[in-house]
């Protein structure tokens, strides 16, 4: 038998509406492990942790208890104890009936009961309070309460529903470490949900990133932190400057308009997501560093500082303890390794198109033969040109901006640059066995690939001839 | 933009004249033919009358079985409807309103003869279940009453209560019992109060339905209709004082409970 104590297959939830909340769920919690499904609301996480108290029934998959299939079992058949995120506590019961309920359903013997009800009280700290009233409890008690409640049913694994979100945040703070403590004094497994990226990170002992009803990865907190698996993770946990960018070389990859020495090695002209934690990136002297940048704000935090730099289109976030004046140029660089490397979702190009003043899609000053009325849901075309959205207000040019990605296959290069939607350099080529994948650099500081069955020569200045007909668009706001 | 500036007392005046005019000023008079004979002069007699006379004593006895037990009768039939009603998956307020608001726009007194003209048919006879057929008509004029509060309380109820005692290892009739029951007391309460009280005064139900049995309220309309204002004031002023202290009591209870709020109606 392994030591997983509880195990999810294949684990889906979609309710009659339609609406998914969980798909294809995989994960394996070992014995006395902390593990905290971490993720935006609405994710699915709750939900994942309803299933596993029994408090909804899965539309697909099982789930495994000690290698038995409890999936159907309703709650109150199962060795698991829930802490509730607003904890639950019967009011008509003062604290030594809230938490005896559990043991008296048991049918414990009522000396037994008394001696662990006064143990449990102990282990949180609220000795003496056995005939207190839920209501004269402050929220930390409650909470407290609420875990002696269920920890004193002894169960295999506690699941707690964002416990500490009620709390302030010096009382949330002691809370994560009283229950850290307890977990290892106690040794059950705990899984622990919650939308706190920073309580994910102290606590457990492995995380469970979760986004739309699906695991985008599972890992230690330092993995979590340090390798995302996808642009979300690293967007979702800490501060990240994340970047659209290409595979030009061996262990080189180009992005913000610079090519950075990378230690991930992968195939050249790959789309990929970099990666750069704001407290990873060294200010240089403007010459010295691989890009450089004006700086726009700088805000003191306490202990650095966080200061925004512009560079070309990009915005790069840093923290330091150094200072910068905005205003000012610098230059900046970033170790290899700290440069976090990702395969982009597809080889897609994309890129950010803005709505100009007839309303039309304009990317580098040229038009886009696309409709917006297409393109932003239920809007419609007014009579003087304008377009109102769906609530009948009118679009603000200068805030919508509609995401544009098309495939390298369906970009045309051509040797009339002035043709083009916009135009480039070849600064990459590489044969993919049927057709050549190049890397075209604009001066926009966005990279193109597109893919091509001709051989072009590096360095010819090319257009690029983009069908809007093939283009897919996604609204910004 | 002065003019419009009218203070809370201003507009308290209304309301104030409306208690004084029909709630103080009867009650005053009320107390004062309660406690006078009818040469006006003061007089405990009505009130010794009342403790004395075997006949008020079996009526305020009898209204009481009535009213106890059309009280009950309402309460089994409420719950589980109220219950089902706040769980089922009608949650759209037009739907609730319609079955609880729309019997009471039809006239009461059509509502009762149609109760009647059925009663009839099944009984041949009204007159053969006396009893029987005032359960019937207090709990059939009632009932609303007693849901209405009921159902406010449970789709209220924060259903992390239930889950929490399911969690903790009871099933689900445990649960209902230890979590779901206490917990909607403050509208049984509610609803019990609403019902209760009536039921022991309501005797033109009873009339309607050519019901013979003899409650409270057909007693002080007896009373009154001979010219017995003394006598009637007086039964009347001891149904406020248990309608009083039963209240007291109720409210009472209610108060040890945290979940009031539940217990009002819409």
């Amino acid at each position: 038998m392994s030591d997983n104590i509880i195990e999810l297959k294949n684990l889906s939830k979609t309710y009659k509406g339609g609406i998914t909340a969980v798909s294809d769920f995989n994960l394996e919690i070992k014995r006395g492990e902390f593990v905290t499904l971490l993720g935006p609301s609405g994710c699915g996480k709750t939900t994942t942790l309803r299933m596993i108290a029994g408090f909804e029934l899965p539309t697909g998959g099982e789930i495994l208890l000690n290698g038995e299939d409890i999936t159907k079992y309703p709650p109150h058949k199962r060795p698991i104890n829930t802490v509730f995120q607003r904890y639950a506590l019967f009011p008509h019961m003062n604290v030594y009936e809230n938490i005896a309920f559990g043991l008296v359903q048991k049918k414990v013997p009522k000396d037994q009961i008394e001696k662990k009800v006064k143990k449990v009280l102990d282990l949180v700290d609220l000795e003496g309070f056995e005939r207190r009233k839920i209501s004269t409890l402050s929220g930390g008690q409650q909470q407290r309460i609420a875990i002696a409640r269920a920890l004193v049913n002894e169960p295999e694994i506690l699941l707690l529903d964002e416990p500490l979100g009620a709390l302030d945040l010096k009382m949330r703070k002691e809370m994560q470490l009283e229950l850290k403590a307890m977990h290892k004094e106690l040794g059950i497994t705990f899984i622990y949900v919650t939308h706190d990226q920073e309580e994910a990170l102290t606590m457990s002992d492995k995380i469970v990133v979760i986004s739309e009803g699906k695991i985008q990865q599972i890992g230690t907190p330092e993995d979590i932190y340090n390798e995302p698996k996808n642009a979300f993770v690293a967007d979702f946990i800490g501060e990240s400057n994340i970047f659209n960018g290409v595979m030009t070389g061996h262990l080189k990859v180009r992005f913000c308009g610079a090519q950075f020495d990378c230690v991930d090695d992968i195939p050249e002209g790959t789309h990929i997501t970099a990666v750069v934690r704001p407290e990873d990136v060294i200010m240089t002297a403007p010459e010295e560093g691989t890009i450089r940048g004006r700086v726009d704000s700088v805000i003191f935090k306490g202990i650095h500082y966080e200061i925004t730099v512009v560079s070309g289109k990009n915005e790069m976030v840093i923290q330091s303890v150094h200072s910068a004046t905005p205003g000012n140029t610098i230059g900046m660089k970033v170790d290899p390794d700290n440069i976090h490397v990702m395969i982009a979702e597809d080889n897609t190009n994309i890129f950010t198109a803005e709505i100009n003043k007839n309303y039309n899609l304009e990317y580098n000053g040229s038009e886009i033969a696309a409709d917006i009325t297409g393109i932003i849901k239920g809007s419609r075309r007014l009579e003087d040109g304008s377009v109102a959205d769906a609530r009948g207000e009118i679009v603000d040019t200068e805030k919508v901006r509609i995401e544009v990605a098309i495939k390298p296959q369906d970009i045309v290069m051509t040797d009339e640059h002035e043709s083009g939607i916009v135009d480039g350099y070849i600064s990459n080529l590489i044969y993919k066995g049927d057709h050549y994948s190049y890397v075209i650099h604009t001066d926009l500081g966005q990279d193109f690939v597109v893919d091509d069955e001709y051989l072009w020569n590096m360095e010819d200045h090319v257009g690029l001839l983009m069908d809007p007909s093939k283009m897919k668009f996604r609204v910004k706001r | 933009m002065k003019r419009f500036a009218i203070s809370r007392k201003t507009l308290g005046i209304p309301y104030l004249l409306w208690l004084i005019v029909f709630v103080a000023a009867p009650l005053l008079v009320i107390v004062f033919y309660a406690f006078t004979n009818g040469q006006g002069l003061f007089s405990l007699r009505n009130l010794s009358g009342f403790f004395t006379d075997p006949n008020t004593l079996g009526t305020l006895g009898y209204s009481i079985v009535i009213a106890v037990i059309s009280t009950l009768v309402c309460l089994l039939i409420a719950y589980p409807t109220a219950y089902f009603l706040a769980h089922s998956k009608i949650k759209s307020k037009a739907v609730i309103i319609f079955i609880f608001v729309v019997p009471m726009w039809i006239n009461f007194s059509l509502r009762i003869s149609a109760l009647k003209e059925v009663l009839t048919l099944i009984e041949g006879n009204l007159a053969m279940y006396p009893f029987l057929n005032a359960i019937i008509g207090m709990t059939y004029d009632f009932l609303p009453f007693m849901i209405l509060p009921i159902y406010n309380t449970l789709i209220n109820l924060d259903q992390s209560y239930v889950e929490a005692a399911r969690d903790l290892g009871a099933n689900s009739a445990m649960a209902f019992f230890k979590v779901t029951l206490p917990l909607s007391l403050p509208g049984i309460i509610s609803g019990v109060s609403m019902v209760f009280l009536p039921a022991m005064t309501n005797y033109v139900v009873l009339d309607m339905l050519y019901n013979s049995t003899y409650i409270m309220g057909s007693l002080i309309g007896s009373y009154f209709s001979a010219y017995n204002w003394h006598g009637g004031s007086m039964i009347s002023l001891i149904l406020l004082a248990i309608i009083f202290v039963f209240t007291l009591a109720t409210g009472k209870q209610g108060d040890t409970n945290d979940q009031m709020k539940g217990g009002a109606i819409l």
